[in-house]
């Protein structure tokens, strides 16, 4: 255990330096040279013949590839697309919500508004971009050439990409192939009764539930495979207490994928049984519980929250320290954090159900575990804070998103405590405050973390910059607009605005914030296409980035950019968590002080 | 481009990883354990809460004979796989076959049940909350056995035409490790349905 | 360490206004539905609360901020960077503690502060002089029953003011009669949530009269939107008043005009008897709202519309035309017979 300020100064290569050329020299990791140091890439092993092919041979690769890099990339195309169908679906929303008693959309395709975004931005944004990246990012970091499971890697991902045609189908085949379809209307969370073949006749809620329960499957299955990568994968020398923070949040993330999914698909699993076999488990007529349905919902739903907040900290906690020229503070600390996280989410789910009528006692008991995540979370803040303190901060594109996403996820956190103060969230609940509490914590830290990475990592995968003014005029605008939508969102909650509604009332205040919010989202849209523009432009004409344009520290960055199928020549070793810091100050290596 | 490999030194740790054949499947019975503790937690939370009859006590039989031989069949399969460690392929495939006819035995024995209660004393899914839960619960279970049976005679099947040696000790292993988590959630719906809901 | 305290008083300073402006004039007109604005016992109970919150978060708020920016400018890459790697610090046992220790107590005080708000809401006693409210929801309008008076009326609360020395709290006993609706008057308390199969309760007590607007707080279909709700808080001898006129029956031999008289005939004999009650007559339907009383009240479909005789003939001739969606459908009845009904239903004070 490291004590308070081993502190040291680097002596050698200057910041932004490349790995130096031609056999490394240093004290674990001397070698002979070998024959391949001077043949180009791959080392070794004979280029393929670089011959065109077809369209269709391509695609075909595609299609049946298990490399997790292609799976990996293959998720966060997806998830790209469907962002774009939310944010429409969110832009319609907020037009019909422009001015009161607007008719822009009718009420039944307002409520399938809602419902199809809240479902899409989080089983087909949220969580497929976050596979993605840790698909992508995670073999390489622990230096593995592939997940432990590559054919179970490609069927995941095609579960989850199924869910998702699954759900937009039912804007055909919704209420059955004749006559017009329609989507789900019952929201996200689907609450019972409304889900009873009484109040959802035709199928749209079928397609709602199996599209969750097919991608569930996917998730568990790449959950499983991440398990099992990191555990039994990593290369020589990475004891788990010295993986990057990447994996190991990763590797939280996807055990409370096992605990909080799970749970999903068994609730999904009865209300098919309820809808087609005749069963009662939600059924209020015949004595079932519209309660229970809520209860099985936010068992998964509130862990679900952290499993898309975890792979964000992974990305902060590899961007942050890398800009800031320093050691990740606290690295055990942090890690402790992270799974005393997710332990806590799991008993904490009814904070989303205060007004439901529980028991004054479950409701306290309910306050006290929401408040405690406060606890672990601070910790992460306060070490990512340490991180930067001292060090010599560089305001590239990641680092500016990972700042962004260190000031709105304190003030969103900081929202959850007052939604997680039962009498508050009482007032608050159900009101548009929720709504801006959680945009600010997905949107405002998520997505962001999650721009960071895009900035961080491209140049890896493509070998190639992502351009730097696009970025930072892609960063300020996002920001606006994000401020503009969802600050707005917090006050006309506070001023009693309830969500899921078509329309509202004029007189009570609610309406420049409304105007406010909607014009936030028109910046918005032109930082996504900036950042949309960025990255096809960079992939044509960026700057070329070679191995290690960020000067980095872990694993990824010793490989060529884009990596090789295979990933490494040889299998690395390393002897600390910075292997490259080890290789590019040999005189002063990690895994002294570790 | 090149890779800038981390070039190996000599090992002279051993360096040794789970094998993830058995950390992927202990992850799975954590997911499959979810599932099952939601199917239980509705089970116990409906108890007693049907509008209408039949109830638990006037038509459940308890199942002892196919209990036992469920239970049975995870001491078996554990043999065989012990055998086939020792190489010894003919008595693996003895004991394999023998698992295997226990599970079946115990599908045949659940059908029987169900054809009791659904013909003769008129509980179906849809007559009340307890049949809604009886059968996705005892349902639900019943379907993990039949995987596991499909699994199990695909490995049969290569033992028949000699394909399983000495060397696939581990995969059957791991496959065991299934069967085991069948057998041990058995014990669980068991005590839920037999002795908690009666 | 003094700057951080200047930047401290200064984030204060600057929030303050902004928290309590919501509950300041321009937004309170008087159909606010600020929750920062109450009006009634457990929603200044909360408010309270929420400020002790507040204040709590802004001071967390005001010391991370600070930070952060502090750590953000002050250690960014300066133009004249000698290239050098800065000291790489690893951890510190004594600062984890510090701010592991300090928010445990900040969420212990958080805790002990919300648990004894929870109990004083939700586990307060019912004294004597309290009324009784049943609030049934319906897609997409409320039913609210009397039992200890004997009458149903709909959307319009009524509820006597309450007066510190004599206190008379309305409790209200919340039902669902198909899925889940959520009654929130935001001046007079918070939200309670009305689920079939499963009772909840809440209460009011408000201290100043007027009209408290509110809606319904949880997503129960396609008009969930336009479920809104009115409480009326009235002086004692106008809610005595209130409730006699809701007492009695439709008097069967009131004089009403032909029109009106044909338009009964129409009422009683078409589907509207199937789901509206008028006491008095065979009328005597539960799924819509009950008629009775039906001019008594200022909005019709749960404050979609104003009850104008304009609004009320256009109700029954297309109700979607005011309320897309809802669950009353269009009659199949000829104009003169609309004008009739319309005429009928205006003799229902
Ligand atoms: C990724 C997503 C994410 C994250 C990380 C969080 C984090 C938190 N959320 Fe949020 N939440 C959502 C996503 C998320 N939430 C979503 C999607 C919903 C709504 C779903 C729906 O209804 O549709 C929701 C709804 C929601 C509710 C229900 C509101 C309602 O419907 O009535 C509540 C109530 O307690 C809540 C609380 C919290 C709390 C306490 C945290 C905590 O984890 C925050 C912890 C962080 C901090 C507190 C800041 C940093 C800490 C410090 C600086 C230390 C010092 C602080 C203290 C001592 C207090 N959230
Ligand atoms: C990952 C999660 C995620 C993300 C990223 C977002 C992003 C956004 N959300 Fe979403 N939201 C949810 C998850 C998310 N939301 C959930 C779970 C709910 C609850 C649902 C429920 O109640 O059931 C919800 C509900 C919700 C509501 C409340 C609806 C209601 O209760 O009535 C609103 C209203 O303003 C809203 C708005 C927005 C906006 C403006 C964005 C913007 O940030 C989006 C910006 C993105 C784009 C605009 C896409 C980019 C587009 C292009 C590049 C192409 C050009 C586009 C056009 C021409 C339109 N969301
Ligand atoms: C199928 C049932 C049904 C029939 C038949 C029906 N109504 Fe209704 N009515 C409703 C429902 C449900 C509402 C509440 C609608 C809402 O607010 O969402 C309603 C509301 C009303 C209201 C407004 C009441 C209020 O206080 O807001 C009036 C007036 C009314 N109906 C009159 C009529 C008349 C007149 C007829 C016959 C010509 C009729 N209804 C037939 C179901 C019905
Ligand atoms: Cu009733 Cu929403
Ligand atoms: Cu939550």
């Amino acid at each position: 255990m490291v004590v308070g300020g081993v502190c040291r100064k680097r002596a050698g290569l200057k910041a932004g330096a490349t790995l130096p050329a031609g056999p490394l020299r240093g004290r674990w990791y001397e070698r002979k040279p070998m024959a391949s140091d001077s043949m180009p890439l791959p080392q070794g092993i004979p280029l393929p013949q670089e011959t065109r092919r077809t369209w269709l041979e391509i695609a075909h690769e595609w299609v049946t590839t298990v490399d997790h890099k292609k799976l990996g990339l293959m998720y966060i195309i997806y998830a790209l697309i469907f962002l774009v169908i939310g944010g429409v679906e969110a832009t319609i929303m907020r037009i019909q919500l422009l001015v009161p008693h607007e008719h822009f959309v009718s009420p039944e395709v307002f409520n399938r508004m809602f419902t199809m975004h809240g479902t899409t931005m989080i089983f087909f944004v949220a969580m497929p971009i976050l596979f993605g990246f840790a698909n992508y990012m995670v073999p390489i970091m622990i230096g593995a050439r592939d997940m432990a499971f590559p054919r179970l890697n490609a069927f995941s991902f095609w579960m989850t990409a199924f869910g998702g045609l699954l759900l937009y189908f039912s804007f055909i085949g919704g209420n059955g192939l004749y006559g017009a379809g329609n989507a789900p209307d019952v929201g996200w969370w689907a609450y019972a009764p409304l889900t009873s073949p009484a109040f959802s006749v035709g199928h749209s809620t079928d397609f709602w539930t199996i599209a969750l329960l097919v991608s569930g499957v996917g998730s568990i299955g790449t959950a499983i495979n991440l398990i099992a990568t990191i555990f039994s994968m990593r290369c020589r020398g990475m004891t788990l207490g010295k993986m990057p923070l990447f994996a190991w949040l990763n590797l939280v993330m996807a055990g409370l994928v096992l605990l909080a999914i799970s749970p999903l698909t068994a609730a999904q699993a009865m209300l098919m049984i309820d809808r087609y076999l005749g069963g009662h488990f939600f059924d209020t007529q015949a004595g079932g519980s519209a309660a229970i349905w809520m209860h099985f919902f936010w068992i998964f739903g509130h862990p679900e929250v952290y499993v898309l907040i975890l792979p964000a900290f992974a990305f902060v906690s590899e961007i942050v320290p890398v800009f800031s020229r320093k050691v990740i503070f606290g690295y055990p600390i942090m890690v402790g954090a992270a799974v005393a996280i997710a332990f806590i989410s799991i008993s904490v789910w009814a904070h989303h159900m205060f007004t439901i009528g529980m028991p004054s006692y479950a409701n306290a008991f309910f306050v006290l575990s929401t408040m405690a995540i406060a606890v672990p979370t601070g910790i992460k803040i306060f070490n990512w804070l340490g991180t930067m303190w001292g060090g010599k901060i560089r305001y590239a594109t990641p680092m500016l998103f990972c700042l962004g996403f260190l000031f709105q996820f304190l003030i969103a956190g900081l929202t959850g405590i007052m939604l997680g103060s039962a009498p508050f969230d009482w007032q608050l609940g159900n009101s548009y405050f929720v709504v801006a509490h959680f945009h600010y914590v997905i949107v405002g830290g998520i997505l962001f973390a999650t721009f960071g990475a895009f900035y961080y990592w491209y140049p890896k995968v493509t070998g190639r910059m992502l351009d730097e003014r696009l970025g930072k005029v892609h960063f300020w605008l996002f920001l606006i607009g994000f401020q503009l939508t969802f600050d707005s969102l917090h006050i006309v909650g506070v001023l009693g605005m309830p969500r899921r509604i078509y329309t509202y009332e004029p007189g009570r205040g609610w309406e420049i914030w409304n105007i406010i919010a909607s014009i936030g989202v028109v910046f918005q849209i032109v930082a996504m296409l900036c950042f949309a523009l960025n990255l096809v432009r960079s992939y044509f004409k960026g700057k070329l980035a070679g191995n290690d344009p960020w000067d980095a520290w872990t694993l990824e960055w010793s490989t060529s950019s884009p990596p090789p199928a295979y990933n490494f020549a040889a299998i690395p070793e390393v002897r600390s968590r910075r292997p490259l810091w080890d290789i590019k100050h040999p005189e002063d290596p990690d895994w002294k002080y570790e | 481009m090149s890779t800038v490999p981390l070039a190996i030194p000599p090992s002279e740790t051993p360096w040794q990883l789970p094998s993830r054949g058995k950390v992927g499947m202990l992850s799975l019975i954590i997911a499959e354990s979810a599932i099952f503790t939601i199917f239980v937690v509705a089970y116990i939370f409906y108890i007693g809460k049907s509008l209408s009859g039949p109830t638990p006590q006037q038509v459940l039989r308890i199942p002892i004979f196919a209990t036992i031989c469920l239970l049975s069949s995870s001491l078996t399969i554990h043999l065989a796989v012990r055998a086939l460690e020792r190489g010894r392929v003919g008595t693996f495939k003895l004991l394999w076959l023998l698992t295997l006819s226990l599970g079946a035995v115990f599908l045949v024995e659940t059908g029987l049940d169900w054809h009791h209660l659904i013909y003769e004393e008129g509980l179906t899914i849809s007559t009340n909350l307890f049949g809604t839960t009886y059968y996705s619960l005892v349902g639900l279970h019943a379907f993990h056995v039949t995987v596991g049976l499909v699994a199990l005679s695909l490995v049969m099947l290569f033992a028949l035409a000699g394909k399983v040696k000495r060397e696939h000790a581990y995969q059957t292993g791991v496959l065991s490790l299934y069967w085991h988590f069948v057998d041990a959630v058995w014990v669980v719906v068991f005590t839920t349905v037999y002795i908690v809901g009666r | 360490m003094r700057r951080a305290r200047q930047l401290l008083v200064t984030l204060f300073t600057f929030l303050w206004p902004l928290v309590t402006s919501f509950g300041a004039t321009p937004v309170q007109s008087s159909s606010s539905t600020s929750i920062f604005s109450p009006a009634s016992t457990p929603a200044h109970t909360i408010f309270r609360f929420s400020l002790f919150v507040l204040a709590i978060i802004a001071a967390i708020f005001g010391t991370v901020f600070g930070l952060l920016v502090y750590a953000a400018v002050r250690f960014r890459m300066k133009a004249d960077d000698d290239g050098r790697e800065p000291p790489q610090i690893y951890g510190s046992n004594e600062i984890e503690l510090a701010w592991t220790v300090l928010p445990v107590l900040i969420v212990f005080v958080l805790f002990v502060t919300a648990a004894r708000v929870i109990h004083q809401i939700q586990d307060a006693r019912r004294p004597p002089g309290a009324i009784e409210v049943t609030v049934v929801g319906h897609q997409f309008w409320w039913e609210f029953r009397y039992p200890q008076y004997g009458f149903v009326t709909a959307n319009e609360l009524h509820v006597p003011v309450s007066d510190p020395k004599h206190p008379t709290p309305t409790f209200l006993k919340l039902l669902s009669a198909d899925t889940d609706h959520g009654f929130w008057v935001p001046r007079l308390a918070g939200k309670t949530d009305l689920i079939p199969n499963h009772p909840n309760q809440t209460w009011i007590e408000p201290h100043e009269t007027g009209i408290y607007f509110g809606q319904c707080s949880q997503y129960c279909g396609v008009e969930h939107a336009k479920m809104l709700l009115r409480v009326y808080v009235q002086p004692r001898a106008d809610f005595d008043r209130w409730v006699r006129t809701q007492q009695q029956a439709d008097p069967p031999d009131v004089p009403m005009s032909t029109l009106a008289a044909e338009g009964r005939r129409v009422f009683l004999t078409a589907a509207c008897i199937n789901c509206h009650t008028i006491k008095g007559t065979v009328a005597d339907g539960r799924f819509g709202p009950d008629l009775t009383h039906l001019m008594s009240r200022d909005t019709i479909a749960s404050g979609a519309a104003l009850n104008t005789p304009k609004n009320l003939r256009l109700w029954i001739q297309n109700p979607d035309e005011i309320k897309p969606g809802c669950l009353m459908p269009a009659m199949n009845l000829t104009a003169q017979q609309f004008d009739e009904v319309a005429a009928y239903l205006m003799t229902l004070h």
